[in-house]
């Protein structure tokens, strides 16, 4: 945190504060961009996206620390073990739920983020794990009115990145079609010859993937530990509440834009800081109980 | 059911009564009933209306702080403590209730979760609650100025009385015509909202009800034990209770009350049990079970939610049907009226 013991301009204050908005805002979108993406397709809320979130900046500091694999590796290596690890999940224990009650998916991924937090809070405790930041990306830029440190820029570089191409293949590729069309309808969609089940699987791995791509961006940013996801999904689920699943866009847009309001209310009335999200929510159910971006039914 | 079922109650009663006369530590007891009721609150909106409220927390764990704050502060008899808790539940219920009963099924739990939420970092953050040392040195006072609480035994029966008087008015809400409407609106909203019936309402007072049950639950909590703390308003306690609703058995009566003593006794006793089993079976890794107590809670949510969904009780009701039923009729009769009426001609 050195880095902003600049002089106390209320300006310079004001664009760190937004950066950080912004860093927390990308983690926000990933992560509300897999729920919906997940939930589209599946019909599940899924919990343990916060413990998926933890998984992925755990697994970059185990990578470092046993197996000296470096940052920019692990950015590839852990949403792949992520990932596999939702496809076993899925093909093990979501699959016999789809035909219940949705709460039942959101218990059982419950007791999956428990697992999870649990497991590596035995092997880890609840103190935080250092990691630090990648030297290709250490220091800060001058950019004449404020410091702008490099790797806050690369992670909203890099979210935004991920998010828009996403966006792009759910909206606009062939892929993106069967995907959607199977959110439609499941049933016409395999008449057809594509294979449901398959592409369910591959949707709840890619959703988790892109959880682990969001902890291994913050892992230099936010303590690593594994209790790190547990608040942070709360968050994520009150923004999906205040955007609504039904659309990508949306879902990004929301996520970036909360943070970013998060990150002014900690300069304008810090106390708020933490319930301000919470707040906002309970603004777009009185005024739009069907979130910003979603539809009537 | 008709002989069996009050026979269990009322030797479970006799059991209670009779319990600190056999070694049962009265607190802890008191303890599990204070989950008892919190968890049979609960399942009026899980298991009989349908709602899964993920904020529970915030009314067992917030009435604590108010009906704390009443006692210590301004000095209120514990009977008027536990009504300002019951109501700061109802009313918090009431807000969450509004809020979230504009939105469906899976946003409802979330809306309730985030709500709560709200209140955790409220608790965390104002002066009255004592933030992270929690609400301390609550009096157990004199109840209507004449009964001393400070004996452990007095406390006992007067928390007995008050979680027997809050089980049967939970059992006749249920059994009321009012229940009947809020299993209506569970099994067919839509028909239920075409009978004419005023759904929203009735889930917000279906809502607000469990609310303040379980604020009850949570303000006695505070008398016995005499402090409130983080922990109770923590989004997990919210995940605890819903563990302890799925594992005695949703929408059943009885389920709660087994579903409360099993976790919180697990949660107690998961050391010992764990060194148990390294000495039974010479795995070493046991020795530490006591520390992965999330693990194992985390294990048995999953183990429900894929086999065991009608809980402990939901499998002995039907256990019991099953027997008393006549061998030959192997479906029981549609509970729904119009599909008995299409089937029977």
């Amino acid at each position: 945190m050195g880095l902003f013991n600049l002089p106390n301009l209320p300006l310079s204050a004001l664009l760190s504060q937004l950066l950080l908005g912004l860093v927390n805002g990308s983690f926000y979108a990933i992560l509300s961009l897999g729920l919906a993406v997940i939930f589209g397709l599946l019909n599940v809320i899924n919990f343990a996206h916060g413990a998926l979130f933890m998984m992925g900046a755990v697994l970059t500091w185990m990578g470092l620390t046993y197996f000296n694999i470096n940052y920019w590796a692990m950015l590839v290596l852990a949403p792949v073990v992520a990932g596999l690890f939702g496809v076993l999940t899925e093909r093990l224990l979501l699959r016999w739920i789809y035909k219940l009650d949705h709460l039942y998916g959101l218990l059982l991924t419950l007791g999956l983020t428990l697992l999870i937090e649990g497991a590596f809070r035995s092997a880890y405790g609840v103190s935080g794990l250092s990691y630090d930041t990648p030297d290709a990306l250490a220091g800060a830029t001058d950019l004449g009115f404020m410091f702008l440190p490099n790797y806050r820029a690369w992670v909203v570089i890099a979210s935004l990145g991920i998010c828009f191409a996403t966006w792009f293949v759910i909206e606009k590729t062939r892929l993106g079609a069967y995907l959607r069309a199977g959110t439609e309808n499941p049933r016409l969609v395999e008449a057809f010859g594509v294979n449901v089940p398959l592409m369910i699987t591959l949707t709840y791995g890619f959703g988790v993937a892109l959880a682990a791509f969001a902890g291994v961006l913050a892992a230099p940013v936010i303590q690593v530990s594994p209790l790190m996801g547990q608040n942070l999904i709360i968050v994520v689920f009150a923004i999906v509440v205040i955007g609504g699943m039904g659309s990508i866009m949306g879902a990004i847009l929301t996520g970036l834009g909360l943070g970013v309001i998060e990150g002014l209310t900690k300069v304008i009335y810090p106390e708020a800081s933490s319930t301000v999200v919470f707040v906002i929510m309970i603004i777009v159910l009185l005024i739009r109980p069907a979130g910003l971006f979603g539809k009537e039914k | 059911m008709k002989k069996i079922t009050p026979t269990v109650y009322a030797l479970l009663l006799i059991a209670l009564l009779a319990a600190p006369f056999f070694g049962a530590y009265p607190v802890f007891v008191m303890k599990l009933m204070c989950f008892a009721l919190f968890a049979s609150a609960f399942n009026l909106l899980l298991g009989y209306t349908g709602l899964l409220s993920f904020g529970h927390a915030a009314f067992f764990g917030g009435s604590a702080y108010v009906a704390g704050h009443a006692m210590k502060v301004w000095g209120l008899t514990p009977e008027l403590g536990l009504v300002v808790g019951t109501l700061a539940g109802a009313l918090l219920g009431w807000v969450f209730g509004l809020l979230a009963i504009r939105r469906q099924g899976i946003y409802f739990a979330m809306i309730t979760l985030a709500l709560a939420q709200m209140v955790f970092f409220i608790a965390l953050q104002a002066k009255f609650t004592g933030g992270e040392d929690g609400l301390q040195g609550v009096p157990r006072g004199e109840l209507f100025g004449v009964i001393d609480l400070r004996n452990d035994l007095t406390m006992y029966y007067v928390s007995l009385f008050v979680m027997v008087a809050a089980f049967l008015l939970i059992a006749r809400t249920v059994r009321s015509p009012f229940g009947q409407v809020l299993k209506g609106i569970k099994e067919n909203e839509p028909r239920a909202l075409s009978l004419g019936y005023d759904v929203a309402r009735y889930k917000l007072l279906a809502f607000v009800i469990s609310a303040a049950l379980s604020g009850l639950a949570g303000s006695l909590k505070t008398l016995v034990l005499g402090f409130a703390t983080l922990s109770d308003v923590h989004w997990s306690a919210s995940g605890q209770v819903i563990l302890m609703t799925l594992v005695g058995g949703l929408g059943t009566l009885s389920g709660p009350l087994l579903g409360s003593a099993v976790v919180v006794v697990l949660e107690n006793k998961i050391g010992e049990f764990g060194r148990l089993l390294a000495r039974l079976t010479n795995v070493d890794w046991f020795n530490s079970l006591g520390e992965s107590v999330t693990m194992v809670t985390g294990l048995i949510f999953v183990v429900c939610v894929l086999a065991f969904r009608r809980g402990i009780m939901g499998e002995v009701i039907s256990f019991v049907q099953r027997l008393r039923s006549p061998p030959n009729s192997k479906r029981p009769a549609p509970s729904d009226p119009v599909v008995r009426r299409a089937l029977e001609g």
